[in-house]
């Protein structure tokens, strides 16, 4: 696949949601997510965080304006196209959205098997991703067992496995302590350093102090950024 | 992950060994749970039911062709007495004229004993017939696929013996026929009853269980799966459980027709088993029968495993309208 590096892997123009008819949740956001960014998306609570993380994922659809993904515009992709745009996306969920039957190993594998890949050509893999998040240990252990932090890894790793161009992440450090929040946010800036864009939502001032990145604020609906 | 490199040190190779043995993968759709549990239950009973309703209704169907098939195997002609008439002779050629036409195949005169016996409940015991002008039959059977020429030989037997009135049971064969037309239309009306309520019971009741596992057709949607893939995966999830559960239902009934006909053959001849033969006919319900319950067995199977995809399709299509359409949520409030 070529890839123009110059064009932005998202671009939003204008872009405005609104629930039914209650009012924009969002309002006329234009920006760009480059290739191989890092960039952390805050605000207070009840600003629109995760509507728009949602308008990221391809969840939700804006009410106007317009968006560009993969250099395509999502108003003129036909629906049964979507899941092939998701899998170039990663999504780590505030609530991990784990499969409590399956165990870390199968949850972390489930974006491969899907794509209907053989274990055998995916195993080590696996094994490997859940050693880097320090999950090595918990292969075979399921969900429900698995502290907040365990689980946190576990939906990092999922939303990782296929090697996505961006990585959405919803509050990833808002169910762990701050010595774990330090390890999760060197996992993302390796991750980065790899290659992968990566947008974490959070209102962890600490957790952003940390690191030198661009800061992407919303506020009643409307979005500054700082790069 | 080739460029990922683990960040603590390699554990030794013993260790390593053990951490690498993964489980073998589970299914993506949980293999069992309490809904799933109810689901086989209802369609086992459903499946029962629907199984016993169509076996008691091909029971029915036989016992009222059997009715309709024993009497449409007679005629009688019955001959009245008549001043100067020779009664043996006239039975005898009655019986030999009947049977020079095709489609007859043998002729019983009913001797003066039997009639005897036929009118003792009307007119007691040790009863002369020659006191009495009572009319006398002839019983003829006849092939009942190659019928003979009923009006020819009325009209023969008339030339004849005048005395002679040939009855060719049609008014009780007209009446039985209907009868079992009606009893079977009625045994149909109840199966196709049953077979709505199994349908409508088995459709809900996967929906039902489905509902349970709406959290894995969101996730499977959101890491990337395609309609199909989901709806495939729990397609196999809900064959599994309906053949289980219809299976069960339809050898239960199966056993429960092949033990009634065994009961049936080694009780014969005994009040209760000739009360039971009398009103439901045998209990054997035959090949077709037992091919009626496997067909049963399938369609449940089949119905189940559709309304899954269908309930799946409608639930990828529910998650994409909310998309399209943010009014339609009203969680998701960042």
């Amino acid at each position: 696949m070529t890839r123009d590096w110059a064009v932005p892997l998202i671009h939003f123009e204008n872009v405005g949601l609104r629930y039914g008819m209650g009012p924009e949740i969002l309002r006329d956001l234009t920006f760009d997510i480059p290739r191989r960014s890092f960039q952390f998306l805050t605000g207070p609570s009840g600003a629109g965080k995760t509507t728009l993380l949602r308008l990221l994922f391809l969840s939700l659809k804006p009410t106007r304006g317009l968006i560009r993904m993969f250099d395509r515009n999502i108003s003129s992709i036909p629906r049964e196209e979507f899941p092939m745009l998701r899998r170039r996306i990663g999504i780590v969920f505030q609530d991990f959205r784990l499969l409590d039957h399956l165990t870390t190993y199968e949850n972390v594998a489930l974006p491969l098997r899907v794509r209907g890949k053989d274990e055998t050509t995916y195993r080590s893999d696996v094994l490997e991703l859940l050693k880097w998040v320090g999950l090595g240990e918990r292969i075979n252990v399921l969900p429900p067992v698995l502290s907040g932090g365990e689980k946190q890894r576990a939906a990092i790793a999922r939303a990782l496995i296929d090697r996505p161009e961006i990585l959405l992440a919803d509050e990833p450090t808002g169910n762990v302590d701050p010595p774990m929040a330090r390890r999760l946010l060197n996992l993302f800036l390796e991750l980065n350093r790899l290659g992968t864009a990566v947008v974490i939502a959070t209102h962890d001032l600490s957790l952003m102090d940390q690191v030198e990145a661009r800061r992407m604020i919303l506020s009643q609906g409307r979005l500054d950024i700082y790069e | 992950m080739n460029e990922l490199r683990p960040r603590e040190q390699a554990p030794p190779p013993q260790q390593r060994r053990a951490e690498m043995r993964v489980r073998p993968t589970g299914p993506i759709v949980p293999s069992a749970n309490v809904s799933g549990h109810a689901l086989m239950c209802v369609i086992a009973i459903m499946s029962f039911l629907a199984c016993l309703t169509l076996g008691g209704v091909s029971m029915v169907r036989a016992t009222a062709q059997s009715w309709q098939s024993q009497i449409s195997r007679e005629i009688t002609i019955q001959i009245k007495p008549d001043d100067g008439l020779d009664m043996e002779k006239a039975l005898a050629d009655a019986r030999d004229l009947a049977l020079t036409f095709a489609g007859t195949k043998s002729g019983t005169i009913v001797d003066r004993a039997a009639t005897a016996r036929l009118l003792e409940p009307w007119l007691g015991g040790g009863l002369d017939l020659d006191e009495l002008p009572v009319p006398r039959l002839v019983v003829i059977t006849i092939d009942e696929n190659n019928p003979p020429d009923f009006a020819a030989m009325r009209k023969a037997l008339t030339e004849t013996i005048p005395q002679a009135f040939l009855d060719d049971h049609r008014t009780w064969v007209d009446r039985l026929v209907a009868m079992a037309n009606t009893t079977a239309m009625i045994g149909t009306g109840v199966l196709m009853l049953v077979f709505s309520a199994m349908v409508l019971t088995v459709v809900f009741a996967t929906r039902g269980a489905l509902s349970g596992n709406r959290h894995i057709v969101e996730v499977l949607h959101f890491v990337g799966a395609e309609a199909g893939f989901v709806a495939s995966e729990f397609q196999k999830h809900f064959l599994r459980i309906s053949l289980k559960g219809a299976s069960a239902g339809g050898l239960l009934a199966a056993l429960s027709f092949a033990i009634a006909s065994v009961w049936q053959s080694q009780t014969l001849a005994t009040p209760e088993t000739d009360q039971a033969t009398a009103l439901f006919g045998t209990f054997s319900i035959g090949y077709t029968g037992y091919l009626g319950i496997f067909a049963i067995i399938l369609v449940i199977a089949l119905l189940t495993t559709l309304t899954a995809r269908l309930t799946v399709m409608r639930t990828i299509y529910e998650i994409d309208l909310i998309r399209s359409d943010p009014g339609r949520t009203d969680v998701f409030q960042g």
